[in-house]
């Protein structure tokens, strides 16, 4: 089996448009949580939700990068895809280095064009009005990975995963997997999403899942979650191809697990966390031991990150409080298909940087979880082995497993 | 010129992210750099502005700026006002 290494990367996220904007805030502990901007379609903008705060991505212009036909065909969450992949695709330098046939296009985003959806049934429910004949192709869930195959000329395999909040990471793990088996010799992967619509923060709202303020994950006083958006890419490879032409080298994926709870649409299971966990260790041939990073799925709902930390402590025992663990959603939110994505670049930099990120906004870690929550200031530390939780609704969880690469 | 070519050249502007004043009637749409999907995507927003439907046909036979203005102005005069809210 290949042995498969980060050789690019990309993002737009609410701390940052760039890898070395992203970087500086998730070590700084800037938060891109702010108060909820305009929303379209919403009378007078406003959403008339119970919660003030969103991650927003304020500063974005497709204009800057995209043809006036691409931004005319596309959701934003397809924008932001094309944008972050190109980011990824140019560091790694890897439409140059493998066949076009050889690359495969790993997506994950499960809310598709959300926005642009909403709008055009706004039309027709209100005036019977005609809908925008780009409407199917702005809001197919799959526009993104196809846009990234039309912008970089890649004609190897390319899909769209949608397991809700574990979208990305269910992504990076199969193109990983395609990868380490000789599939393709490389791949462009990660997640998008844009669901901030009108619709979109009225269901949540109505969940009553959401903070009225931020989210503080594994916090004492921790009240939901916080929404967000964006979009995370990691070029990845065979370390025989980036060896071969000195790539650089961010990380080494070693392990990915999936299970389901097969329990409750909404209920997380610990035994569901808690296998996946098992799985992505098992898989990257590595013991509990080793371990020396958790990016937590932990949402800041007192659901998830108790139940999370139950499956830390059954997979760990005793060395479950040990470890590191952090909540990058404190600073980039729960953008749903995308988080996956962007918690594992908050991952891999993380390896890279030997440097841990915070769980922003926290004073006070709840101290019945029994967890190593870094707050305050990063932790400086080298892990020998990092993993990066996602628990979706509806109960499909997926691990990545990282090794640093020296 | 008249309120129907301004208010297609604002449209074409807006759709490529090009100054108005850059259009002008003799302009074609192979020299503005619109391919089918913006051409599909303008004649969207100009039968929404005019309240009007461009038929199939006439889409592939508009080269020019000034013969999409032609167009609006023949079937605006055989169409109801145009909707005042979006």
């Amino acid at each position: 089996m290949n042995r498969v290494v980060v050789t690019g990367l990309g993002c737009i996220t609410p701390i940052g448009n760039s890898i070395a904007d992203f970087q500086t805030s998730l070590f700084a502990g800037n938060s891109g949580i702010s108060r909820i901007a305009a929303v379209s379609d919403a009378p007078d903008g406003l959403p008339g939700v119970r919660y003030t705060q969103a991650a927003q991505i304020l500063d974005f212009d497709p204009v800057e990068d995209l043809a006036s036909g691409v931004i005319a065909s596309t959701n934003r969450n397809a924008q932001f895809a094309i944008i972050a992949a190109r980011q990824a695709a140019r560091q790694a330098n890897l439409v140059a280095h493998h066949a076009p046939d050889d690359i495969a296009i790993i997506m994950g985003c499960a809310c598709g064009g959300r926005s642009s959806e909403e709008h055009e049934v706004k039309g027709l429910y209100t005036r019977d009005a005609r809908a925008h004949p780009l409407t199917i192709v702005r809001t197919m869930a799959s526009a993104g990975a196809s846009q990234i195959s039309i912008d970089l000329k890649i004609t190897g395999p390319a899909l769209d995963i949608s397991t809700a909040c574990s979208s990305g990471t269910h992504a990076i793990g199969l193109a990983f997997h395609m990868v380490r088996s000789g599939m393709v010799t490389s791949a462009i992967t990660g997640g998008h999403e844009a669901p901030l619509s009108f619709g979109f923060y009225r269901a949540w709202d109505s969940m009553r899942v959401v903070s009225p303020t931020r989210c503080r994950p594994f916090a004492a006083n921790r009240d939901g979650m916080t929404l967000g958006e964006g979009a995370a890419m990691f070029a990845i490879e065979t370390l025989e191809s980036a060896q071969a032409r000195n790539a650089p080298i961010f990380a080494e994926i070693v392990g990915f697990g999936m299970s389901a709870d097969a329990s409750h649409i909404t209920q997380p299971l610990v035994e569901g966390a808690a296998t996946a966990m098992r799985k992505a260790i098992k898989d990257a041939g590595a013991s509990p031991e080793e371990v020396g990073y958790i990016n937590a799925h932990g949402t800041g709902t007192q659901a998830n990150d108790a139940t999370e930390a139950a499956a830390i402590h059954q997979v760990f025992g005793a060395h479950g409080s040990q470890i590191p663990v952090s909540s990058t959603k404190s600073l980039h939110g729960h953008s749903i298909g995308a988080t996956g994505a962007i918690e594992a670049l908050a991952t891999v930099l993380g390896l890279k940087e030997n440097l841990l990120p915070i769980t922003a906004g926290v004073t006070e870690v709840d101290s019945t979880l029994n967890l190593d929550v870094i707050i305050g200031s990063p932790r400086k530390t080298t892990p020998k082995l990092a993993i990066s939780n996602s628990l979706a609704f509806g109960g499909l969880n997926a691990v990545l497993a990282f090794r640093p690469f020296r | 010129m008249d309120d129907i070519a301004s208010r297609c050249i604002a449209i074409i502007a807006k759709a490529k992210s090009i100054p108005p004043d850059t259009i002008t009637l003799d302009s074609t749409f192979e020299q503005l750099n619109v391919d089918s999907l913006d051409k599909i995507n303008i004649s969207f927003e100009v039968e929404e502005a005019f309240n009007i439907e461009i038929p199939d046909e006439a889409l592939g036979t508009i080269k020019t700026v000034g013969d999409m203005v032609d167009g609006v102005t023949k079937l605006s005069a055989a169409a109801p006002p145009a909707a005042t809210t979006p």
